[in-house]
Parts: structure tokens; C-alpha cells; sequence
């Protein structure tokens, strides 16, 4: 079934046209990564997809399990299960993870009609998901991202990931920042989560996350189009080759 | 994005003030005007002995020579003192207690949410954990109409009453202690409150007592045109604790109403006190209009050895606050503390901060300042930290952080520094930031909702103020940011 699916997205800001008509289809069971130099759209289309207001729509059309999304809120966007691993995770001085963790955990329980989870239970999952993750259990009662390490933050996305368990996951360039442990602690985190029922698309500048979690597919952008897909064999000729292999093409 | 949401920073504050019904009473309320005569009759009404009248009328004649002080980063037009009533009062006779009270008034509270029922608190109490109860002093216009849990107060040796009971049953305690802190001619609106002051409460605790609950007093001002101007005199002997806290709340008019409070707080060898306010008086409309004027002068003096002074304000109400409480740091080793939140939305304004006067060795002093402005208001920081010749190795550490909601509001620090010691140590640490579209994206990408998300982010930055409120008053006053910030996404 397709998760995901993005027909001919075009966005601009200003008058700049930023993403040039974008067709995107993502399965249950499915990875994809989206790779491309920078400033090619990249980011762009993963805030997009989860419903950033500093950008126009010019056309085309973003559908979550079938039901259009492209005019829904954010937060509506990620009660129906969407989530993004930001680039650069942003603090909240004061407001512990644990906080911000059990608000949203409450307020996605809240859309879907569920009970709240109570107190222990959620201190249960949060600890598990932080041990898989190798942090200690003391970094939950830290404030959001406050004084975290470059690691530190992008290991406390795939945290919130692992207990917000989204259908679709957009990782923006969650490896940035990582050294080669953290990385490999990270990558294994995320291929655990992944199922036949939810889907991870992988946005990233090197393929090196890829040795970890093995793409299904592999989508490259530049200049706001998608140029070329394949599978992960198109990674490592991108690797080889380098991005201008493509735009000469 | 698309036409859809506009959900953006501008516009996410500006909830309704739940406080602003009026309660519908006969009143005893004095004709606009002020003059020797008013003040003759308010110290008449309360049956004052004849020094205390006098003491008023110095005040008057006093403040009759100044003039309103305008270096606050506030704007207001001329006050017309004039067209103020001094003096309203539920009419009949003064309850002897509260089962006399007029019913209309205790519903009042009620709907307030202040239990003025012994056996209500204590009831609730069995529900909500071991909550201790709190004993409650209730103010309405210029009276106190009455004060609980006064029996196992007194079993304790500590005295909480009106202030006017207090100046007829502790004469000496009044007489000794009044304007001891505060001067008459401290300022214009000290000054003008020593004339007129109406009720307030008084609290005396005996030498190595701990006082068995927290002591709140709840202000309520529920007259149209009529000013209030209370009075709290709280005193700790040596090695006696307390902890009091005040709220207040007023119905919403078109007109500006006025406050002008002073409160006194006298620490002797190693007594601590510790004083709260969560001030919610009525803030005005979205437009500017109404509100409370809330003009208060708040001093303690850590007279003895060892004392400790502690201020923790939350300050979301009134068109416009004007006050600094403050610490005068006398006893060697004293310590004086200042935790604030003050928090402006739509045109309300704000200038506020402390004053830490180091007079003794080794004395101490913490200000913690966060200060939140949203809409198209003005929040200003002003603080003084002076350390006096005496003051062998005094230390100070401020710490003045303010937090922008929007692009209309103004956050303006004024700290003075006066250190005459070579060993003094004075840190001053200050930050500005802004609640961002990031910070609120990221929310709301989490599934929470702007509302939910600003709450949150603006608590998270009161944190290490709300550390210091009592624990019920705490969760009070976070949920009293929330209201204050709905609307403000959105």
C-alpha cells in the first residue's frame, strides 16, 4: 500500500522555484533515500512534507495512506502518523525531554481517540527506547536538545521517533554530526524500528548511512527535480562518481 | 503554507480573565474625593487610636508635596486622585465571622477558587493527598472579611488577622513596626497609601516558631471607582519561618482602576521569610482599555543575623505594575532573594524588578528576573544592587532573562549597580531570545498544538522561578500563564 505519495509538487519561495514538480511514491516496508548536492531541494521537500509555512505550493498534490495532507497543519500531519528528523535539532531551554515527550505522546493519543498513557508506562518506553539508543536514562529529564552535543541531538530525533512511532519517518540528514559509533548505534535504532507497516525515507548528502540501513530505492535531486532512481547500486556510483557525473548528464 | 493555517507567533496571546465578573452587593463606598476629612473618616471607621490617625494625616500632608513619579518605562495619563473613592465596604455590620459574611461574598470566592471554609479545606485535603491547608485571609474593596484557621494559628503563637483587627487587639506590635520598612514619605504612592490604607493583613510569629501552614491573603476589588489601598505588615522574630502568599483579582471595567499596596516584612536573627505574590489583577482589554494600575511598594528588612528574605512574584495581571520588592540586607550574613515572572500581553505594561541593599558583612543576594512580552506591550526589568561601606565580601548574582512572543512587544533591562566595597562580588548575567518558528515548528511536527506549544515553551523559561513557589501555587500559576497566553498563536 503506498504510505506516501507525492505527485508533481512544485514549491517556491518568494518567486524562487525551489522544488520543480516532484513524484514520489513510498510502500509499507519500504526505505527510501533521497540524496542530491546541496541546495538541491533536499531539505526542502522533507519540510514540505511535513507542513512548514514559509513556502508557497505551486502545484501538485501530497497524499499520507491515501488521504491528501498538502493543506493540513502540521500537528495534523503528525497525529496521522507523519514524522521528521530534523537537521538541526532546535532547544527548548527548561522543558525537559521527558516533558515534551509525554505532551506529544498525550496530544497524538488525544487526535486518535486513545486513552493517555499514564505516567510509568510512558517512563517504561521512554527508558527502553533511550537504552537502544545508548543514552542514559538522566538525558530524559534534560531540557530539549539544551546543551546537547552535535550527536546528542540527532540521536534524541531518532528517540522521539522510536516512541512516537510514526507510520512515515523523514530523517533529514540525521547522520550529519554522527561519528562512526554514534552512527552505527543510530542506523541500527532505525532499521529496528522499521517494519512492514511503517516506511523511512532517508535524506542524506553521503551515502555512508546507507552501508547501515540498505535503501530499497535510492532517488536523486537536483536543481528541485528528481534526475534519477534506482536501488542502492545507484548510491554507490553516486559516491564514486560524484554528483556532477548526474548534472552533466 | 497553501492558504491554509496561519497559525504564526502574532496573535497567540490573549485568553479571557476568568476573574472578571462583579459581585452584586449593597456597599458602603465613600464619594470620590480625598482630603483631611476622608482621612479622618477611614481611620474613624476602623475606630483607630488617635496616633494613628495622626499618623495618616502626616502622610496626607506629606504627600500632598509630591509629585507621581514618572522614570518608569510606563506611560499612563495624569491620574485624577480626586475622582477616586477611598473607601467602599460591604454594607451592615463587620462580620464577627464568616458565617455572617453576605453569602453573595463567599460565593465570590468560591467561584475564585479560595476555600474560606475550614472544614471545606481540610475536606479537600483527604482527597488531594496530604496537601496541608492553607489558612486565608479574604479582602474585599477596603475590608478584610475574615481570616481562617485563626484557632490553630493561635494554638501555634502565630497572629494572622486584618490589619485593622491587628491595630486594636497587638497596638503595641502595630505601632512598633508600622512605616518601620516603608517610610510615610518613601515614595508618592506609599505616602499616599499611609493616608488612606483601608485593610490588609498582619502576621506576627513567635521567636523559634514555625508557622504550621502556609498564610495566603486574597485581594479582591469588586467597587467601581474606587481604589485599593492595603496594607501588610508581616514579622518574623528571631528563628521563626513563614511563608505567606497573596492573589488578587478585580472585575473587568472600562475604566482604569487604582492599586497602591505596601507591604512590610521585618526578619529578626535567623528567621526566614518567604513571600509570594500571584498577581492577576484585571489587565485591560485587547485594545488597551481597563485595567488595574498596579503602583505597590514592597520592602523587607533582614534586621537580624542570618536572616533570609525570599520575594517570588508571578505577575501577569494589571494594565500597568510598578514594583520593586525589595531587600534591605542589615544582619551580617543575611540573605535576600528575588524570583520574578512577569508576563505582558496586548498593551499592558510593565516595570518591575528589586532593589538589594547590602548593609551587613557577608551578606547574600540572588535575583532571578524572567521577564515575557507579547502582543504590543512593554516589559521592563529595573533593579538596584547597592553594597554600602559595611558590607565586608557582600555578594550579588542577577540573573535577567527576557523572552519575546511576536514582533510588536518591547522587553527594555535597567540594572544599576553601586558596589563602595573592593571586596564585593556583583554578577550580572542577561539574556534576550524569542520564542521562535523553529521552536514552534518542532512542537507542533511532535503533534502538539501552538497553544500547547507556547505554554509549554514560556514555562519551561519560568522554571527556575516557579522552582520557588509553593507547590500548589506553582501548578496555579502555570496554568495562569496558559490562560494568559491563549490566543497568542493563532
Amino acid at each position: 500500500m503506498n504510505l506516501l505519495e507525492i505527485s508533481d509538487l512544485a514549491v517556491s519561495v518568494g518567486n524562487q522555484p525551489i522544488l520543480r514538480g516532484i513524484d514520489l511514491n513510498v510502500c509499507a516496508g519500504e526505505v527510501h533515500a533521497i540524496m542530491g548536492p546541496n541546495g538541491s531541494g533536499k531539505s526542502t521537500l522533507a519540510n514540505v512534507i511535513a507542513g512548514r509555512e514559509d513556502y508557497q505550493i505551486d502545484r501538485g498534490r501530497i497524499a499520507l495512506e491515501g488521504q491528501e495532507i498538502t493543506t493540513l497543519s502540521p500537528e495534523e500531519r503528525a497525529h496521522r502518523g507523519l514524522f521528521l528528523a530534523f537537521q538541526y535539532p532546535i532547544e527548548i531551554p527548561g522543558v525537559s525531554n521527558m516533558e515534551f515527550l509525554k505532551a506529544a505522546v498525550d496530544s497524538q493519543a488525544r487526535a486518535a481517540g486513545d486513552p493517555e498513557i499514564t505516567a510509568v508506562d510512558f517512563m517504561q518506553m521512554a527508558r527502553i527506547a533511550a537504552e537502544q539508543l545508548g543514552l542514559n536514562p538522566e538525558f530524559l529529564k534534560r531540557g530539549v536538545n539544551e546543551g546537547f552535543s552535535g550527536g546528542e541531538k540527532k540521536r534524541n530525533e531518532i528517540l522521539q521517533m522510536l516512541i512516537l512511532k510514526p507510520k512515515v519517518s523523514i530523517l533529514d540528514e540525521t547522520d550529519s554530526g554522527l561519528d562512526i559509533d554514534a552512527l552505527r548505534i543510530v542506523a541500527n535504532g532505525i532499521s529496528a524500528f522499521t517494519n512492514t507497516t511503517n516506511a523511512v525515507v532517508l535524506v542524506t548528502h553521503y551515502q555512508r548511512l546507507l552501508d547501515h540501513i540498505e535503501p530499497d530505492f535510492v532517488h536523486v535531486i537536483a536543481n528541485g527535480s528528481i534526475v534519477r532512481s534506482g536501488d542502492h547500486s545507484l548510491a554507490l556510483e553516486l559516491e564514486e562518481k560524484g554528483y556532477s557525473w548526474l548534472e552533466n548528464d | 503554507m497553501a492558504g491554509t493555517d496561519n497559525n504564526s507567533l502574532d496573535g497567540l496571546v490573549g485568553g479571557d480573565y476568568a476573574a472578571g465578573f462583579v459581585t452584586d452587593i449593597e456597599a458602603d463606598t465613600l464619594p470620590p474625593g480625598l482630603d483631611e476629612d476622608v482621612v479622618r473618616f477611614i481611620s474613624a471607621r476602623k475606630d483607630e487610636p488617635e496616633w494613628l490617625t495622626q499618623w495618616r494625616l502626616d502622610a496626607y500632608h506629606g504627600w500632598l508635596d509630591m509629585v507621581e513619579p514618572r522614570w518608569g518605562q510606563v506611560q499612563f495619563p495624569a491620574i485624577d486622585y480626586q475622582s477616586i473613592s477611598y473607601y467602599s465596604a460591604p454594607s451592615g455590620d463587620q462580620p464577627k465571622t464568616l458565617d455572617e459574611v453576605d453569602p453573595e461574598i463567599l460565593a465570590t470566592y468560591e467561584k475564585l477558587g479560595i476555600p474560606l471554609h475550614e472544614q471545606a479545606a481540610l475536606a479537600g485535603v483527604a482527597e488531594t493527598q496530604q496537601r496541608p491547608p492553607v489558612a486565608v485571609d479574604a479582602v474585599f474593596d477596603s475590608v478584610s472579611i475574615g481570616t481562617t484557621f485563626k484557632e490553630t494559628l493561635r494554638e501555634a503563637g502565630v497572629i494572622f488577622c486584618s490589619f485593622a483587627e491587628a491595630v486594636h487587639d497587638h497596638p503595641d506590635l502595630v505601632r512598633k513596626y508600622l512605616g518601620s520598612v516603608v517610610p510615610r514619605g518613601d515614595n508618592f504612592f506609599a505616602a499616599l497609601n499611609s493616608a488612606v490604607f483601608s485593610d490588609g493583613s498582619f502576621v506576627y510569629v513567635p521567636e523559634n516558631t514555625r508557622c504550621p501552614m502556609e498564610l495566603s491573603t486574597y485581594f479582591r476589588i469588586n467597587e467601581r471607582n474606587t481604589g485599593q489601598f492595603e496594607r501588610t505588615l508581616i514579622i518574623a522574630e528571631r528563628g521563626a519561618y513563614v511563608s505567606y502568599l497573596e492573589g488578587c483579582t478585580a472585575p473587568m471595567r472600562d475604566e482604569n482602576q487604582l492599586h497602591a499596596a505596601v507591604v512590610e516584612l521585618i526578619a529578626l536573627d535567623d528567621a526566614e521569610i518567604k513571600y509570594s505574590t500571584v498577581q492577576n489583577w484585571y489587565p485591560g482589554d485587547e485594545d488597551g482599555r481597563g485595567g488595574i494600575y498596579n503602583f505597590v511598594t514592597k520592602r523587607g528588612v533582614c534586621r537580624g543575623d542570618r536572616s533570609k528574605i525570599s520575594w517570588t512574584q508571578v505577575e501577569t495581571g494589571s494594565a500597568i505594575t510598578w514594583k520593586y520588592p525589595s531587600v534591605v540586607l542589615r544582619g551580617d550574613d543575611s540573605v535576600g532573594q528575588f524570583y520574578s515572572v512577569a508576563l505582558t500581553n496586548n498593551h499592558q505594561q510593565a516595570d518591575t524588578g528589586t532593589k538589594m541593599v547590602h548593609l551587613g558583612k557577608n551578606t547574600r543576594s540572588t535575583i532571578i528576573s524572567k521577564g515575557i512580552s507579547a502582543g504590543q506591550s512593554s516589559n521592563a526589568y529595573r533593579g538596584l544592587v547597592r553594597m554600602n561601606p559595611g558590607a565586608e565580601k557582600a555578594r550579588n548574582y542577577t540573573q535577567c532573562d527576557s523572552l519575546l512572543i511576536g514582533e510588536k512587544c518591547a522587553a527594555h533591562t535597567f540594572p544599576y549597580i553601586e558596589s563602595r566595597r573592593p571586596d564585593g562580588i556583583v554578577e550580572h548575567e542577561a539574556t534576550t531570545s524569542r520564542v521562535s518558528d523553529d521552536q514552534l515548528f518542532l512542537c507542533r511536527q511532535r503533534g502538539i498544538d501552538p497553544e500547547k506549544a507556547v505554554s509549554m515553551i514560556v514555562n519551561g523559561f519560568c522554571k527556575d522561578v516557579f522552582r520557588e513557589l509553593p507547590m500548589e501555587f506553582a501548578v496555579e500559576a502555570g496554568k495562569l500563564l496558559e490562560v494568559s497566553l491563549e490566543g497568542a498563536v493563532g
